[in-house]
């Protein structure tokens, strides 16, 4: 009888320890995570700006308000024509560059840093410096157009250039980055087979197209979600590049979450466009709970 | 014999081909350094034409507070990172060793702030931070990041690939729970420590959107917002040896550590599996 009170008190013992350490961290993730995901839930049915002294209930106002608004749209649409002009050629190369550095050499880790770098520098610094490449005919992309016998363009200032010049600049950072993950999948890559398959007489690309780029489906799935998550939460470059113009032609879905809670001091559509945000998130994470070896890409 | 040419073929085309990519790939890099450190020209050119000065890091030097802005950023990156070695150790310890009911729930906390970049959750994360009373100081940077579940994860999963046999030992040598932790479990997780130093620190380091946010006053900002607001100014207009100059000064630190540690840096991406 004894026995079974004392396991049963350690037991609760160990409960109330194993809670105490983790209060401090779940502490700071309750209030700046999950309590804000609530609060844009319940903000985004309601009216609430600046110099309200309460939010107040509207239902699905705001949402059928954006569904109406021109400038919603086009923001989103930004924002799709943007991934996709990103996340697929930032993967790709990513996974090219992978293959390209895969193997041992004197030079092979300077030219791994050569891709990783931009990764380190902070986007707003990338932005500063891409600014004068892009910069209206004196920047160096113009006078390259000119010396080839071209017009200048001013990229940054057409709506058909701005989003495809910032693309441009981000596969540089991104490609680099996701690099590091394919590498990483290369390298678990039994070899045997692909011996295997040499003997057999298979050619490069046949052993690419059958046994190497099938083996790194777990990781390209996990990097698709990277590069998705990365590519909507970049804002920096709007901020300090254009701030959305021409016209909103370079407003991503951030940027205008931003100037709507910042600018025009509107809290309620912010936190709709939040809501938003955050099922587009979620959409992309799902690979995440899908792919059978998360263990390989945490552990 | 052709079989054998082949061979040498090969891989000579791939190196050539990839230092050619690596060049191109450091084209911004090294006109951002020589435009920083030669004499401001009329006319921008992808090579140098002007002689080497310091000038122009000199001149942005006093023209910004960047000294105030440098203190501010690495205590926030050394304040930032502590109180996360901490916090997160203790957590990781918890969640890896401890039985007790709410597990679950408490995983998909976490796996909610892998998901969910801070990023996004700028506007409530504001207000709260405004109904603190907190806004425009350190702590307000800081306080968002102090829980970090990338930490918690990848400190769990490799505490539990310490076999139990040396806690135990550990145990019965009379160390209580925190010795346990400091003597053994530190020790021998060590790579992934230096894993979340490097993202933490480099993370914080570049984090540019929520420093502008919480932070209004100059003793307060950080080198990015620095760098941002001065690449903005009436200044910097059209000024590239300043704005060159001024961005060299804050990527510096970060950029040398990572050509040193080149291999840290990137193995540390992959074992965190996320940015912060």
């Amino acid at each position: 009888m004894t026995k079974i009170t004392t396991a049963a008190s350690r037991r609760r013992r160990e409960a109330g320890l194993g809670w105490l350490l983790l209060t401090p961290s779940l502490i700071i993730m309750l209030i700046f995570t999950v309590y804000p995901v609530l609060r844009s839930c319940y903000l985004g049915f309601t009216k609430y700006r600046m110099g309200m002294d309460a939010p107040e209930w509207i239902a699905f106002a705001n949402y059928t308000k954006l569904w109406g608004s021109s400038t919603f749209w086009k923001v989103m649409r930004n924002t799709v024509t943007f991934a996709l002009m990103t996340v697929i050629p930032s993967m790709a190369l990513g996974l090219c560059l992978a293959m390209l550095v895969n193997r041992r050499g004197r030079h092979i880790g300077f030219i791994r840093s050569g891709f990783f770098y931009p990764s380190v520098m902070p986007m707003i610094a990338i932005a500063s410096v891409w600014m004068f490449i892009y910069m209206a005919r004196n920047g160096l992309y113009d006078q390259m157009r000119q010396s080839l016998g071209l017009q200048a363009q001013d990229v940054l200032s057409h709506k058909e250039t701005v989003l495809p010049a910032m693309a441009v600049m981000y596969v540089w950072r991104e490609a680099g980055y996701l690099m590091v993950f394919f590498l990483s999948g290369l390298q678990s890559i039994n070899q045997d087979l692909l011996e295997a398959a040499a003997i057999d007489g298979a050619t490069g690309a046949k052993t690419f197209r059958y046994i190497t780029f099938p083996l790194l489906g777990p990781t390209t799935l996990f990097v698709s979600t990277i590069a998705f998550t990365n590519c909507f939460k970049l804002v920096d470059q709007v901020i300090i590049m254009t701030e959305g113009a021409p016209n909103n032609a370079s407003t991503l879905l951030l940027y205008y979450i931003y100037q709507q809670g910042f600018t025009n001091m509107n809290y309620g559509v912010s936190s709709a466009l939040t809501v938003i945000m955050l099922l587009m998130l979620m959409v992309v994470s799902l690979p995440r709970f899908f792919s059978q070896d998360r263990k390989i890409h945490y552990s | 014999m052709k079989e054998n040419r082949n061979f040498r073929l090969g891989p000579a085309l791939l190196t050539v081909l990839s230092v050619a990519l690596a060049l191109i790939w450091f084209a911004p890099l090294f006109w951002l350094v020589t435009t920083a450190l030669t004499k401001t020209s009329f006319h921008m050119s992808f090579l140098p034409t002007t002689p080497f000065t310091f000038d122009n890091i000199r001149y942005v030097w006093n023209a910004v507070p960047f000294g105030q802005y440098y203190i501010n950023t690495i205590i926030l990156v050394v304040v930032t990172f502590c109180i996360q070695f901490v916090t997160s150790t203790l957590a990781a310890y918890s969640l890896a060793f401890m039985e007790y009911r709410g597990k679950a729930l408490v995983f998909v906390i976490i796996f909610m702030q892998i998901i969910i970049p801070n990023d996004v959750l700028i506007i409530p994360n504001f207000m709260t931070l405004s109904e603190m009373g907190l806004i425009d100081t350190k702590l307000a940077i800081m306080l968002p990041f102090l829980g970090s579940a990338m930490a918690i994860f990848l400190l769990r999963q490799h505490f539990k690939t310490v076999p139990k046999a040396f806690g135990e030992a550990a145990k019965i040598d009379g160390a209580n729970l925190w010795q346990t932790i400091w003597r053994v479990y530190m020790p021998c997780a060590k790579p992934a420590y230096m894993s979340f130093a490097v993202i933490s620190v480099s993370y914080h380091w570049n984090n540019y959107l929520w420093p502008l946010i919480v932070t209004k006053s100059p003793t307060n900002r950080t080198l990015t917002v620095g760098l941002a607001i001065f690449a903005k100014s009436k200044e910097a207009d059209m000024q590239w040896s300043n704005v060159c100059a001024a961005t060299f000064i804050i990527i510096l630190p970060l950029l040398l550590a990572f050509f040193i540690m080149q291999k840290q840096f990137m193995n540390s991406i992959v074992s965190a599996g996320v940015k912060e």
